[in-house]
């Protein structure tokens, strides 16, 4: 009786410190500085959307959206289709050479981001690759690949090797086994990376921080960051700024929640 | 590579009987030399871009190079020497992250392993509150990071509101513009970021113990306590290792979060690692945060190994 009163006790106080929190900052994104200051917790008086008028067109974060889903676009299907190209080849070959390769792809889970910074730097500034959109996309490429390669690679590797065997016995070649076997079998698993990439990319700061130098190319979350500076307390504009960043991610985990929770479990799981 | 959330375990048991039994036959079929050609793209990308940088900070982490001139000399080991003996702004920010990572830790893995634990049935009310619990995992660091910025107000935040409300000013304070505590109330944000993944972690790791061990030590007359210590902690194992390792990356990464929360470049109560060799690389050193960064990927390993050694949970069999 005791535990199950302090077991709900302990539910409810944390769900109470995740809800109000945001919807203090929904409810916020409508309201005055003054009238946020002086009730968090009210309901806003009005539902005129003002501060996102002024963070997406006075603060120009409607491009920075529209460079956030260019990136996302782009940089999501590119490592999903370069993984699984990878990951059906590591589960049809064999011994050493299957062992090889998806070794030397997996490896770069273990190299932080910040450990070769300064040199991708220098790489990007050679071919061309800084203040652009183009270098956003092949960071979040090369960055992800990895963990990709671990999830899409896992998964074709537990399909039954006879499916490949009776194929190629049919005269199949390997393309078409990729495409009309190996992809549609493993939908559950690229689904699940898609959202675990989609996450990762649309919220990635650290690359448009280090890259990009005009504000026209900035994506959502180095945006979202310059905020910080300007609007110090100005909490109505940056709560404005929190919820069109987070609003496609939120969308897709209402809908995709199940994929959300497999994708973003499987990327934790690596070792 | 440790896969131990349950669907992997699950699926590992056939993949290994399919594979044993392939091999007895002799598959009759030769391996296409076209499928060498399929992970051509994927090995030259990470060779490229990721394999040669991360080479290259090593030949940069011994040279003055400041990222422009032509010309740079040669200085051995002096920008690790530099970095542990000359440079306070470097020791602070590896203090920083120490202990980041080590409250982060063990904070996080005790909460989210509650958290499993309370939760692991399967109950529609149990799923909801999962599904409440995780969501703060998909947002931006930089929206949580301003989220927590106006909790933490010291004028107008809702912590302070809070405390307010139901009569606690005694408890009010400054938070992040209090030195000695900055860093302790980052942490807090950081868990209540991530510990939801966790316990999703943590529950395909429960419900994978089988309930007769439960029902025995019941009828042995074992109290909850002796059943969380001898059947529930060793079970959970594997997923600890799991927790603790990502946790441990996870919070010497917390790059986005500080920034987002204490601007930039932090102040030095909220510096980090990867902050500091940020500010390095925005200075122009390009060798110096170069040999930092090296410091960095040695300190994760390190810390990594040495949690593997204290808490012995090296998983059985891989």
């Amino acid at each position: 009786m005791l535990a199950s009163i302090s077991r709900r006790g302990i539910l409810a106080i944390y769900a109470v410190i995740i809800i109000v929190p945001i919807t203090v900052v929904l409810f916020g994104s409508f309201k005055s500085t003054q009238e946020l200051f002086e009730g968090p917790f009210s309901l806003p008086q009005s539902l005129a959307p003002d501060n996102f008028a002024e963070v997406i067109g006075g603060q120009d974060l409607g491009s920075s959206f529209l460079n956030s889903v260019i990136v996302t676009g782009i940089s999501v299907p590119v490592t999903l289709f370069i993984a699984s190209l990878a990951g059906y080849a590591v589960a049809r070959l064999r011994g050493f050479a299957s062992w090889a390769i998806f070794g030397f792809l997996v490896l770069g889970m273990a190299i932080p981001a910040q450990a070769n910074m300064v040199p991708l730097y220098v790489l990007f500034g050679r071919i061309g690759l800084l203040d652009n959109l183009t270098g956003l996309i092949v960071a979040n490429v090369v960055s992800t690949l990895p963990i990709a390669v671990f999830i899409l690679g896992g998964f074709m590797r537990t399909l039954p090797k006879e499916l490949y065997e009776a194929c190629s016995i049919d005269g199949t070649g390997p393309w078409r086994t990729y495409v009309s076997i190996a992809l549609p079998l493993s939908a559950p698993s690229i689904a699940a990376a898609a959202i675990f990439l989609f996450v990762i990319h649309w919220n990635e700061l650290l690359y448009p921080l280090l890259f990009i130098q005009s504000p026209g190319n900035r994506t959502l979350p180095l945006a979202l960051l310059s905020f910080q500076g300007e609007f110090q307390t100005n909490y109505p504009l940056l709560f404005a700024g929190v919820i069109l960043a987070s609003l496609p991610v939120v969308v897709a985990y209402v809908f995709l929640q199940r994929y959300f929770v497999a994708g973003i479990t499987a990327g934790a799981s690596k070792g | 590579m440790s896969t131990h959330t349950g669907t992997a375990a699950k699926r590992k048991a056939p993949d290994s009987t399919t594979e044993a039994a392939s091999k007895k036959r002799r598959s009759p079929t030769r391996v296409n030399p076209a499928l060498y050609l399929f992970p051509l793209p994927a090995v030259a990308i990470i060779a490229f871009f990721l394999v040669m940088p991360t080479l290259q900070a090593f030949q940069y982490a011994v040279t003055d190079w400041n990222g422009f001139s032509a010309a740079f000399n040669y200085v051995g080991v002096d920008n690790f020497v530099r970095a542990f003996t000359k440079d306070s702004l470097f020791t602070n920010a590896l203090t920083n992250n120490l202990k980041f990572v080590l409250l982060v830790v063990i904070a996080q893995t005790v909460f989210s392993l509650l958290l499993a634990l309370l939760l692991v049935k399967n109950s529609r009310g149990n799923v909801v509150l999962r599904a409440l619990f995780f969501f703060p995992t998909i947002l931006s660091s930089v929206s949580v990071a301003f989220i927590w910025k106006f909790i933490y107000d010291p004028n107008f935040g809702l912590a302070n509101s809070a405390l307010g409300a139901i009569g606690l000013e005694g408890l009010q304070g400054s938070y992040l513009g209090n030195n000695s505590q900055a860093l302790y109330w980052v942490a807090v944000t950081q868990v209540w970021f991530h510990a939801g993944q966790m316990m999703v972690v943590y529950i395909a790791g429960l419900q994978a113990i089988p309930r007769e061990l439960y029902e025995a030590a019941e009828m042995d007359g074992a109290n909850k306590w002796q059943q969380f210590k001898s059947i529930t902690w060793p079970f959970v194992a594997p997923a600890t290792s799991i927790v603790v390792a990502y946790t441990t990356v996870q919070s010497f990464k917390a790059f986005d979060l500080i920034l987002g929360i204490a601007g930039n470049p932090p102040k030095g109560s909220l510096d980090i690692l990867s902050t500091r060799i940020y500010s390095t690389f925005a200075n122009s050193e390009f060798g110096y945060a170069a040999a930092q960064s090296i410091i960095f990927m040695g300190m994760i390993a390190l810390v990594t190994w040495l949690q593997r050694r204290l808490l012995r949970l090296t998983p059985k069999g891989e």
